[in-house]
């Protein structure tokens, strides 16, 4: 039989994407449905006075129109608790569905209009009249603490939601930067992104009145999540009467992990007018809806000694979570932000202090990366502009700091200060082997030989290692999820030997459907075709955590793997029996038990037939070859690499070139090369977005100005060289197929690398300030002429 | 896209359009490619009652000479001017000029007439049609009459065309070894700058796009070209009140007009 593993084999998924015939939600048409629109506020900040509904609800064709008053008090909860500092809880204002008393930010669903058409609903929703009465807003997160900042929330002073830190001691972590030979200081803009999945987010609910049961059909990245928050925390429904599903869903990046408001509107809706109703969002409700990312406004600090080792490493970050707390935003900042401020250095003292505020924008969620990504871009841009400041070879720096190999086997697990146990790691593996791919010591040559010409060339590294595979259960319930985050598996084996998986995490875009097909192929023997991934439907899957945090295939995955072991030892159990020989005498290769030493054997198929059919059978052996598992992870895993790029700025206009871009990447064992490689190109291309291009920006009336693809500047393929790609393999020690997972690595490893080319380029001008992201073409010449 | 509702006539010809403009006055606007009209629907930006389909009036979309001019149909789309030899041979910067708008659908469905009417003050056309002192021809109840580009474009998507008018087509003045080069905005790729740069017989014409509420021809520059390039770009935003937005501040626009019209001089040889 074929390996499967580790070979691109080609996803199967792909071709019904790519022919139109994906199953989107939007694509669903169900008899009898009703469409919804949303009025949104206008306004970042504003009373609402009244509302007037009567001419929407005379409207031809409008079934029903409801406002916040209509929902009851119904709130859309926070997944995850954060505490204060002095042990008090987190401040989790009421989010409801529709404003109630007051909008808090531009796009908030204010007003719902359902209509026999979508024309019906969009003509009335413009007939509702909302007296509104404006307020002043508060959009940077620094200026909502400040005293006197207009208060989103009228009971939360300040607007703090929680103050936040982890390390090392302050007082130790101050003396140490304050006895530092040299120290690194930055301040940091982190700026808010829109994660702009290519299917907006689109729900259908339909209740059935003659069983009383609800099915919504929904664009998310984790149903039986979604089942669960809105089921116990929002309208109060017992699980077992509401399925959902979530087939084919074009892409999430973290912003359709979140349980937004319009999930359960739709819900609750539809038992009201006893008709499903569809809602799906158009690109402009995306821009100013959907969750948004990162957002921090940061100092921080890094003291080295006078051999360039890092003695301390401080910061202070200000991160705006918007008007109400997202599912996951509350963690994003902390506990999947601080928790990695170790970086792969050896820093012995480590302080990370946050305070989280709300303003008068949209909610950010995770976004590709999740708090990662902000604290890898501060690690990253802090080294480069370390190593320029003090003269020392950026290449030298890191190696300087390395935390030396280990492989956490025969050697432990690398304990941080920030709370984590690295499993495995060897990062001057990746750093020489994306050395030699770049020609580092050519490319300094020609660096200098490009100047004397007028031309400005630069290198930036980023030496990074994240934290994902999320997570264990206990683990991250000590430290305030609302949740578990182990996976489940089913894995049924049908008589005649092929085999369903049903996995509770989500592939929406992933390619799980190839991908766990080929390691499942593999451990029975079976050919691939013989193996169908299911997913996405809460009556079919028995429960799911989803898919986020780059956790798919090392906690869902290693699920999987204990239901295959179960299936191995009952099917040995009854070949053993079929060949009248012990349990202990087979083997199991190519899909067939063996006595060991002989040619008696029986294939995988006969085994799964005879549990089905069981005439000749093991006294007491349950019949059947259908078995269920939980995998809660012992660790995070942890994945690292180095990315490398090289930038060219036209000296004229400031404009930044991405020149080459090299990537060596250790993610553990690999099942598809090409589906991982693929992982790292797309993530890579967010990263350097985020660097280069993109930005959400909002006046200081709180309106986005960056509300459509004529302003928010998503990246194309134009503006890419051809990624050069490789990997190292350093397998996790402590899942089964020994992955670490790739879903995030390319966009927290990326950004800093181009940031630290473009300032490599430029500095040597002289008197250059920092630059922040997105680092426009103005911001470069701003930078080289100021 | 779930517009305001509007009434669709497809015209299929030019004095059945302007009729219509006549009949319905504000409430009715003209349809050709799309790519105006549409997104401002799209968003209910723009609700107009009635919606007059040019896009298939016979006779609005081919390209020919006559004399020293190459005259394109209003009908024409981007890539047809593009791709067309007789653009090509006759005024090949504007057959440049139209590859650098937009993408593939873009460029297969926008029109020249469109473009031009539509007057934003970051497309491509205008700093070409302007340099190459083109002529739009346009036609009303009233009559046919021609523009000259100079004075065609008036401010933020103001033209000279009176409601009741349409574009019908562009007398485009042959010539050979003209330029246009352009900084693009990064989400939209329409021109931050974007400077037209053709040689006549007295020098140089150049038009600049971009800019300002309207493109404009440099004529500052024009007079002071002796054959450096740097010292008459900067003379690129002479008079003119530069535009600033979140993708370039005014300070930085001005410099960039500069810059691209000494790099369009220079590239003209």
């Amino acid at each position: 039989m074929s390996n499967y593993i580790g070979q691109s084999i080609k996803r199967r998924e792909d071709d019904r994407f790519i022919t139109g015939k994906g199953k989107y939600t939007d694509d669903i048409v169900l008899p009898k449905m009703t469409h919804l629109a949303f009025v949104r506020s206008p306004y970042a900040h504003a009373k609402i006075n009244s509302i007037d509904t009567k001419a929407a609800l005379s409207h031809p064709g409008v079934v029903a129109v409801y406002t916040g008053e209509d929902c009851g008090n119904f709130g859309v909860p926070c997944g995850w608790q954060v505490n204060f500092k002095n042990g008090d809880t987190m401040k989790e204002p009421p989010h409801p569905l529709l404003a109630v008393g007051k909008a808090k930010h531009v796009g908030e669903n204010v007003v719902a209009v359902i209509a026999e058409t979508l024309q019906a609903a969009r003509d009335a929703a413009e007939l509702v009249e909302v007296d509104y009465e404006e307020l002043p807003a508060v959009t940077n997160p620094n200026a909502a603490v400040q005293p006197g900042a207009p208060q989103v929330h009228d009971d939360i002073p300040n607007n703090v939601v929680f103050d936040f830190a982890l390390g090392n001691p302050k007082e130790e972590v101050d003396a140490a930067i304050d006895g530092a030979s040299h120290v690194t200081k930055l301040n940091f803009k982190n700026q808010r992104l829109a994660p702009n999945a290519i299917e907006p987010r689109s729900y259908i609910a339909d209740y059935d009145v003659t069983v009383d049961k609800y099915t919504l059909y929904t664009s998310t990245q984790n149903p039986h999540l979604i089942r669960l928050l809105m089921c116990a925390f929002v309208l109060g429904l017992p699980e077992h009467k509401v399925r959902v599903i979530s087939h084919d869903v074009g892409g999430g990046f973290g912003s359709k992990i979140y349980h937004y408001s319009e999930e359960a509107l739709v819900t609750w809706a539809s038992k009201q007018i006893g008709r499903p109703i569809k809602w799906t969002s158009d690109r402009s409700e995306a821009f100013l809806t959907d969750a948004h990312g990162r957002d921090y406004v940061t100092t921080a600090e890094m003291g080295f000694d006078n051999n360039g080792k890092i003695v301390a490493f401080r910061v202070h970050s200000e991160a705006n979570l918007g008007a109400y707390l997202s599912t996951f935003s509350t963690a994003c900042p902390t506990y999947l932000h601080a928790t990695l401020a170790q970086g792969c250095y050896t820093t012995p003292l480590i302080n990370i202090d946050v305070t989280a505020t709300f303003t008068n924008t949209n909610p950010v969620d995770a976004y590709r990366g999740a708090g990662r990504p902000e604290m890898t871009y501060m690690i990253e841009h802090l080294m480069d502009t370390a190593a320029l400041e003090m003269q020392i070879d950026p290449v030298e720096l890191r190696k300087t700091n390395f935390i030396p190999a280990f492989d956490g086997v025969s050697q432990p697990g690398y304990q941080t200060q920030v709370a984590l146990q690295y499993d495995s790691g060897n990062y001057h593996a990746t750093l020489d082997r994306a050395l030699e791919m770049v020609g580092y010591d050519q490319f300094r040559k020609d660096q200098e030989e490009s100047r004397k010409n007028g031309k400005l060339l630069g290198i930036g590294f980023s030496t990074y290692i994240e934290a994902c595979g999320i997570a264990p259960s206990a683990v991250v319930g000590s430290l305030g999820a609302r949740a578990g985050l182990y996976e489940s598996a089913h894995v049924r084996v049908q008589p005649t030997g092929s085999v369903s998986v049903f996995t509770g995490s989500h592939s929406h875009g992933q390619g799980h459907e190839t991908s766990y097909a080929q390691f499942v192929a593999d451990t029975l023997g079976i050919p691939m075709e013989n193996v169908d991934i299911i997913h996405g439907d809460t009556n079919e899957v028995a429960f799911g955590m989803g898919t986020y945090g780059s956790r798919s295939l090392a906690v869902g995955g290693s699920a999987i793997m204990k239901s295959l072991d179960k299936i191995l030892e009952k099917g040995a159990k009854i070949a053993a029996h079929k060949l009248e020989a012990a349990v202990e005498d087979l083997e199991y290769a190519e899909g067939k038990w063996t006595v060991k030493g002989t040619d008696k054997s029986i294939a995988f198929g006969d085994v799964s037939l005879t549990a089905y059919v069981p005439h000749d059978y093991p006294e007491g052996l349950e019949p059947g070859l259908d078995f269920s598992s939980f995998y809660d992870p012992t660790n995070f895993t942890y994945p690292f690499g180095t990315h490398i790029a090289i930038v060219e700025i036209d000296k004229d206009t400031g404009k930044v070139t991405l020149k080459r871009f090299i990537a060596c990447d250790d993610v553990g064992n690999v099942i598809n090369p090409m589906i991982v490689e693929g992982q790292i190109h797309g993530g890579v291309a967010q990263g350097v977005g985020q660097a280069l291009l993109e930005g959400v920006d909002y006046d200081e009336n709180g309106q986005m100005i960056t509300g459509s693809f004529m302003d928010y500047a998503m990246p194309r393929a134009d503006d890419f060289p051809f990624f050069e790609t490789d990997r190292k393999v350093t397998p996790c020690p402590h899942n089964p197929l020994g992955v670490k997972g790739a879903g995030e690595a390319g966009a927290i490893g990326s950004t800093p690398a181009v940031a630290n080319a473009v300032m490599d380029a430029i500095s040597h001008l002289g008197g250059v300030k920092d630059i922040q992201m997105p680092i426009t073409s103005e911001r470069v010449w701003e930078a080289m002429n100021s | 896209m779930i517009p305001a509702k509007f009434e669709y006539i497809k015209a299929s010809s030019v004095s059945e359009a302007l009729g219509l403009l006549d009949k319905h006055g504000d409430e009715a606007q003209l349809l050709s490619g799309g790519h105006s009209l549409i997104p401002t629907m799209k968003l209910r930006l723009n609700q107009p009652k009635v919606v007059v389909d040019i896009g298939k009036i016979p006779g609005l979309n081919s390209i020919s000479e006559d004399g020293s001019n190459v005259v394109i149909g209003a009908n024409c789309t981007h890539h047809q001017i593009a791709t067309s030899s007789v653009v090509q041979g006759g005024v090949n910067v504007l057959a440049q000029t139209a590859k650098e708008i937009g993408d593939i659908q873009v460029r297969n469905k926008g029109t020249i007439g469109g473009s031009l009417a539509h007057a934003d003050p970051a497309a491509d056309y205008p700093a070409v049609i302007l340099a190459s002192g083109a002529k739009i021809e346009v036609e009303g109840s009233g009559g046919k009459r021609t523009i000259d580009a100079t004075d065609f474009f008036l401010g933020i998507f103001e033209t000279a065309l009176e409601s009741n008018e349409m574009i019908t087509a562009v007398h485009v003045p042959k010539s050979s070894g003209g330029v246009y080069l352009k900084f693009s905005q990064p989400a939209s790729r329409f021109a931050v700058v974007g400077c037209a740069a053709i040689k006549n017989d007295s020098g140089v014409s150049v038009g600049l796009t971009g800019v300002a509420g309207c493109a404009y021809r440099a004529s500052a520059v024009e007079s002071a070209y002796n054959g450096d390039a740097k010292a008459a770009a900067a003379h690129a935003v002479d008079g003119v009140e530069v535009m600033g937005d979140n993708f370039a501040s005014s300070k930085y626009r001005a410099h960039l007009a500069k810059v691209f019209t000494e790099r369009a001089l220079n590239a003209l040889g």
